[in-house]
């Protein structure tokens, strides 16, 4: 009960001084437009790094609705940014690539409010373009002849093939676990590893330096990605502006377009 | 002075106070002797002391043709092969990836005609390390080269003795002290190497996870362990640094007494 009380009287405190900013702006600024008059200044967010793609290009649609929000974005693992807001790093927004890491968060009581879920990944195998090994799904992978690069399980991406795997009966031994998951895709499109396991989403910002080979869904597993206002969000007005923005339909949209699942 | 000398002082200090502070002295010691820990230590030093020894013996060479033979484009040279200390270490470890890895430059002929894959070896780990590493040591020899009085080597020469003999018993015992100073640095900076480790030869706990790479991916499921480690890490480091300015900096009684005084 205690660790609850803090943020809901954050909350509490955060909706009265909002309210009266947004009095004091409105009263004083007649000749403005009204809308989003109140939403304004800088916001930072930090968010996993597979949502680097997809949030830079929100960066621009979310500016045309609410040109006066300076957005920056913080792009790291998920451990690592919950590591930086625990140390007291200035984040409004926090996205992170697996419920687990959000559990960190909200368990420190470091959040205001519920967090999110504005998105969801799936994984597939990452091999090298034209699929040279022809690997067609994970069986093939236990080949001792094959190089396999998985993500260690310290990271969202090595916990979540660990689980595939698992749910698959497959036991293979990688010849490496990368600390993150662009790790995973730079072994495999240098042509150092035959495969590896990573999200859908990475295998789609390869571009033509890689191809995915689909896990049937029976054994697939989803990541969530939640979003949270932090505690002491220097502005948690426009960090709200922004979760609402990406949980909407035109940052689904975008979402959409980089392999993400709605949540 | 004193003021800005004793504020650079700190700044250093700082951060190390900083781990100590943090350290869980009561479990460290089931930290250091964690079967992760030691595989990462053993392998860190049988790596370190490889890209040392190979430093060394292609280090010195190259040392001494850069102090000693005039050639055009020396300089260019000097720059390239002390590169690697300024390049970021990650892009050091793609640059080994495209010449050294299975489709790299040179690398794709190491496979096809020995089967030799470099990345996700304990071998990889060692070339990793001897590229960053190498330059301290070249740096420092071919400063003592440059600083050594010529004419013991003229007169070694002009008395019969060939290229290599003199080199060998009157340049080397000359720059001994630079030598050792130099080989422990690179020896130092393989031993915290990360960036080009991980990049070129992966993460494999046993084969190429060294104590850095155990050091950053324990930082998060195990952020207590993570710290010890990396005591651990600057203890070793910290001493042999200590050791080297007494002993080898110090070129005689006198120069011993002011460095202590």
């Amino acid at each position: 009960m205690l660790r609850m009380r803090t943020p809901i009287r954050l909350i509490v405190a955060s909706f009265v001084v909002f309210g009266l900013v947004a009095t004091a702006c409105s009263d004083e600024s007649d000749t403005t437009p009204a809308t989003g008059s109140a939403i304004a200044g800088a916001v930072v967010v930090f968010a996993a790094s597979s949502l680097t793609e997809a949030f830079t290009e929100m960066a621009d649609a979310f500016a045309a609705d609410h040109p006066d929000v300076n957005l920056t974005f913080n792009f790291a693992g998920s451990g690592d940014l919950f590591t930086q807001i625990s140390e007291g790093a200035p984040a409004d927004v926090f996205v992170s690539a697996d419920a687990a890491n959000m559990t960190r968060l909200t368990d420190a009581a470091l959040n205001a409010g519920a967090p999110v879920t504005i998105a969801r990944n799936t994984f597939e195998i990452i091999v090298e373009p034209g699929n040279p090994q022809a690997i067609t799904g994970l069986t093939d992978l236990v080949d001792p002849n094959l190089i396999v690069v998985l993500c260690a399980d310290t990271v969202p991406c090595g916990k979540g093939a660990q689980q595939v795997l698992a749910n698959a009966g497959i036991t293979l031994t990688p010849k490496s676990l990368e600390d993150k998951v662009k790790g995973v895709v730079t072994k495999v499109t240098a042509g150092e590893a035959d495969a590896g396991i990573v999200f859908v989403t990475d295998v789609n910002a390869a571009g033509n330096t890689a191809e995915g080979v689909q896990i049937p869904a029976a054994v697939n597993v989803i990541s969530e990605y939640p979003a949270v206002i932090t505690k002491d969000a220097p502005n948690p007005a426009a960090a709200q502006a922004f979760v609402e923005f990406v949980a909407g339909p035109a940052g689904q949209a975008i979402l959409t377009t980089y392999g993400f699942l709605a949540p | 002075m004193l003021a800005l000398a004793a504020l650079a002082i700190l700044f250093f200090a700082l951060p190390l106070v900083g781990l100590l502070w943090r350290a869980p002295w009561s479990n460290a010691w089931g930290y250091l002797t964690d079967d992760n820990a030691l595989t990462a230590l053993r392998l860190s030093l049988i790596c370190s002391l490889w890209a040392t020894a190979l430093s060394v013996l292609f280090g010195v060479p190259l040392a001494w043709v850069l102090a000693r033979v005039s050639f055009p484009g020396r300089g260019a040279v000097r720059a390239l092969c002390t590169l690697s200390m300024v390049l970021p270490p990650v892009v050091g470890g793609l640059a080994l990836f495209f010449a050294l890895g299975r489709r790299g430059l040179v690398g794709q002929w190491l496979y096809r005609w020995f089967d030799l894959q470099l990345p996700f070896t304990t071998a990889g780990v060692v070339v990793a390390q001897t590229f960053v590493a190498m330059p301290f040591l070249v740096i420092t020899v071919e400063a003592a080269l440059r600083q050594l009085d010529g004419r013991a080597e003229d007169a070694s020469r002009t008395l019969g003795a060939s290229r290599w003999y003199t080199f060998r018993r009157v340049t080397l015992p000359a720059i001994r002290p630079a030598l050792a100073a130099g080989a422990v640095l690179a020896w130092a900076r393989a031993l915290g190497e990360f960036g080009a480790t991980i990049t070129f030869a992966g993460n494999f706990p046993g084969t190429t996870q060294t104590m850095p790479l155990a050091v950053y991916l324990a930082r998060e499921t195990n952020p207590e362990q993570a710290i010890v480690l990396a005591l651990l890490l600057i203890a070793i480091s910290f001493g042999v640094l200590v050791s080297l300015r007494d002993r080898w900096f110090g070129r005689g009684a006198a120069g011993r007494h002011s460095v202590l005084a």
